[in-house]
């Protein structure tokens, strides 16, 4: 396996990095004789090959990227000595609405994915991939599907790739909502066991990875393990990309080395000085007080200490005038809204503790919510097909930790200025058992418009050619207090 | 006592049992078995255990919560009344196939419309029973079959009942009987109601719209096919008993009055006279499917 | 070998049956939902296989209970 290849930097504290390359070379999406020259030819893989990179990629520590954190060579291995012929499924589902790394990613270096598509299938003996897109981002199905034209007309990859369009839900990228949309079905999560790698799409063996762990994927088939280790601290090696959103002055997608201090992610981005809460993780994740935060490490082994963990590789930070219970609220009612319904405690007990949380956000209780939400959230950890619900409970649970202050000051004062402001932009109380209506926020057509790039944060801007995306950065004003996305429903039925 | 005042008072006696015995007199002479009787009777039985069955499946597995009949004990009510009216049934063909006053076989009784005593109606008695026997064998085997084929086979019942009961109406021999038309009466109401009120706890306003006209239609149909079928005169020959599909004859008047017999003749059983023939209400061995 | 009660989610409609005949083991959340609060003790094997095919969704089976954190 060769070694270094010039022209790809070894990966700082921060910034420059390594699947950030290419575009940092052309400060435009790489094609693919571009991608060639930054990073070498990619790995062709023999019988011994096989093995030997599955090997390298254990050598590695190359975890999941997706947000479980899930060792990807034991997953790897699982797969390859499953029964039946594997399948490769590449997940740029990305339905996190506070995370833009994987359409950062698939659109600005497709290539890398695709060559760890093919890595991977090669590996692990697949004779067939898919690559998962959610339909309403037709941008970037198009961006991906140009891409693989050129390496088409290359003659590049043996293993077909076929691009899919996928109905987009919270829930639908999910492993075995992939997998069960594959073979046919809704793409709403199915009860584990047996899991994806036993058993998945076609009842074959199907390894399912995050897209930009296969980016990382290709690059250690071309540099090797020990390369990817060189960068990493606090537990973690190689590098991440981040989503850094919210009180900074520089919001988008950063590459960092895994492991690095929170604080210096947010420094990186520009952090508001008065800023003093952050969600970690993303809407599945937790919210912490700034000050427990950030000195540790942005690591799965780093956060634990703390409750966290770093998901998707996704940061908010709060801003000063905003309210985090009101926040952690609009985050729950969401939440709750796009449940499959599958399952009893979803169903009903999502909407039952996002009425709970926002009525003590809103300072109107009717009887005890914070009583209610002590005795509803352990009850609905573990009842789901999926981890759905748990990570809603965490995350509620970690705001009420968090912003234990603001509780209280609820309580007693019936609300807060911030929650006050924000208030227009919320829904009333929602109804147990029933799909919730979303009142559209003014922050619908900024974050998540289907057909157009996602405006609000700028992509690789560290170390960045070229010209801006021309689209309005998020300003952390103090007067906006809706500060997270909340995309608009989809329609019923719409998960074929 | 004049011997003619006694014999114009036993004349008159003679009479109103003569009328009687006029007409229930078959030309084979032979009375009705007691498997009849079975069959009938079994067939009734059947028919309330299967009502109860159904309103048990449709209303008793909602989730309502009454604690002097837990859901486990109205399931497993559901279960054994359900296996109970399938013995009542298998009783009710075995009895049917004994009998000889007809000549229904065992394969009339599985395969429909095959029969030629009444064979719409008898059908529909084999149609029910062959769904019910699939709900039944699909249920014993639950665990060993994927969900949704159960499921799917378990609707049937929904067609299976009213199968059965239309079944009792056509070819039943006591169809007229008011107390039977009162059981019927209940045992449709039984199973509306509790579908009307299923209903009201399903989820989509279509599905309630739908079902509460289809069960609506199904009761109104019953009595309207009740009311021109069964309690019509002649149904029996329109509903395809065998033999009575010639000319009728009407049984001859027994004026009131002298009526002469030989001396040592019974007085109880006119012998029938020229041209004479009695209708059966039901079937007589002479006239029925033979051989 | 220990037994577990394991309730496939998504089949599971919230009948309740479980909860009647294995109290012991199994309780209902406030909407009506099987939480399964125990293993399954030897005396109970009978009652737990009971519970599994009385299930009018079929959403239990009984299962090898793993060592290590107890799973709901």
């Amino acid at each position: 396996m060769t070694q270094h290849h010039t022209g790809v930097p070894r990966a700082r504290g921060a910034g420059t990095g390594r699947l950030t390359s290419s575009w940092h070379a052309s400060g435009r999406p790489a094609t693919l004789r571009e991608h060639t020259a930054c990073y070498g030819p990619p790995p062709q893989l023999s019988g011994r090959g096989r093995r030997e990179l599955i090997d390298q990629v254990a050598a590695s520590g190359l975890t999941g990227r997706g947000g479980a954190g899930f060792p990807t060579a034991t997953k790897m291995r699982a797969v390859a000595s499953g029964r039946g012929r594997p399948v490769v499924v590449a997940n740029g589902m990305e339905s996190e609405p506070a995370s833009e790394k994987d359409q950062a990613l698939l659109s600005r270096s497709p290539h890398l994915v695709l060559d760890g598509i093919a890595t991977a299938a090669e590996s692990i003996g697949a004779t067939e991939a898919h690559l998962c897109l959610p339909r309403s981002r037709a941008w970037l199905i198009d961006a991906v599907l140009a891409a693989q034209d050129e390496r088409y007309r290359a003659g590049l990859d043996r293993v077909p790739v076929t691009v899919h369009a996928m109905p987009h839900h919270y829930v639908s990228s999910e492993e075995t909502a992939l997998v069960r949309w594959l073979s046919g079905g809704e793409a709403k999560p199915m009860s584990t066991p047996p899991r994806p790698f036993e058993r998945g799409a076609g009842k074959r063996p199907t390894l399912i990875d995050n897209a930009e762990t296969l980016a990382h994927l290709a690059l250690i088939g071309r540099y090797g393990g020990a390369w990817f280790r060189r960068a990493g601290a606090g537990g973690a090696t190689g590098t991440m990309l981040t989503t850094v959103t919210g009180a900074v002055v520089r919001p988008g997608v950063y590459e960092v080395e895994a492991g690095l201090p929170v604080g210096d992610v947010l420094a990186l981005a520009g952090l508001d000085g008065a800023s003093e809460a952050v969600l970690i993780g993303g809407y599945f994740g937790t919210w912490h007080d700034l000050r427990t935060v950030t000195d540790l490490p942005l690591s799965a082994a780093g956060l634990r200490p703390a409750g966290g963990s770093p998901g998707a590789g996704v940061l908010v930070a709060l801003p000063p005038g905003a309210c985090g219970l009101a926040e952690a609220a609009r985050i729950l009612r969401y939440l709750a809204s796009q449940s499959a319904q599958q399952c009893g405690p979803c169903i009903f007990g999502l909407p039952a503790i996002a009425d709970d949380l926002s009525q003590l956000a809103a300072g109107r209780p009717d009887g005890d919510p914070l009583a209610r939400l002590h005795r509803r959230l352990p009850v609905l950890v573990s009842r789901g097909a999926c981890r759905h619900p748990d990570g809603a409970v965490r995350m509620a649970a970690s705001a009420l930790t968090a912003f234990a202050a603001d509780v209280e000051s609820h309580a007693r004062h019936r609300s807060c200025q911030a929650a006050v402001r924000g208030r227009q932009d919320t829904p009333q109380s929602v109804e147990t058992g029933r799909r919730p209506e979303y009142a559209d926020s003014r922050d619908t057509e900024q974050f998540w418009d289907d057909d157009h790039r996602p405006a609000g944060a700028q992509y690789w801007s560290e170390g960045r050619r070229g010209q801006p995306d021309g689209r309005a950065r998020w300003n952390a004003a103090p007067q906006r207090t809706a500060l997270l996305p909340v995309p608009r429903p989809f329609a019923e039925g719409d998960w074929r | 006592m004049s011997s003619h005042a006694a014999s114009t008072a036993a004349d008159s006696v003679m009479h109103s049992v003569g009328m009687h015995a006029g007409s229930l007199a078959a030309t084979g002479g032979s009375s009705p078995s007691p498997l009849w009787y079975a069959t009938r009777a079994t067939g009734v039985v059947a028919l309330l255990l299967l009502t109860a069955t159904v309103v048990l499946g449709v209303a008793g597995i909602a989730r309502v919560d009454a604690p002097a009949l837990p859901r486990v004990v109205r399931s497993g009510l559901h279960r054994n009344v359900s296996l109970l009216a399938l013995a009542f049934v298998c009783v009710h063909i075995v009895t049917t196939v004994l009998d000889p006053f007809t000549s229904i076989s065992i394969v009339n009784a599985v395969v429909p419309f095959s029969s030629s005593y009444r064979p719409l109606w008898l059908g529909l008695g084999a149609i029910a029973f062959d769904l019910l026997l699939a709900v039944i064998v699909t249920s014993l085997l639950r665990s060993r079959l994927p969900y949704r084929a159960w499921h799917a086979v378990h609707w049937l019942a929904y067609a299976s009942w009213p199968v059965a009961l239309w079944h009792g109406l056509g070819t039943g021999t006591d169809s007229r009987l008011p107390w039977l038309l009162l059981l019927d009466a209940a045992c449709v109401l039984g199973v509306a109601g509790a579908v009307w009120w299923r209903l009201r706890l399903a989820d989509s306003g279509n599905v309630r719209l739908a079902g509460t006209i289809a069960t609506s239609a199904f009761v109104l149909a019953t009595i309207v096919f009740v009311a021109v079928g069964p309690l019509q005169h002649g149904w029996a020959r329109r509903a395809g008993t065998p033999g009575l599909g010639a000319a009728r004859v009407l049984p001859a008047q027994v004026r009131p009055g002298r009526v002469t017999t030989a001396p040592g003749a019974s007085r109880l059983t006119p012998a029938p006279g020229h041209g004479e023939s009695a209708i059966a209400s039901y079937p007589s061995r002479r006239l029925g499917g033979s051989a | 070998m220990t037994q577990k009660v394991q309730i496939d989610r998504t089949a599971c409609t919230g009948h309740g049956l479980c909860a009647d005949l294995l109290p012991e083991l199994i309780e209902l959340d406030e909407w009506g939902y099987p939480i399964v609060v125990d293993t399954v003790p030897p005396g109970l094997t009978a009652h737990a296989r009971r519970a599994v095919s009385a299930c009018p969704a079929l959403a239990l089976r009984l299962a090898r209970a793993p060592r290590q954190h107890e799973h709901r």
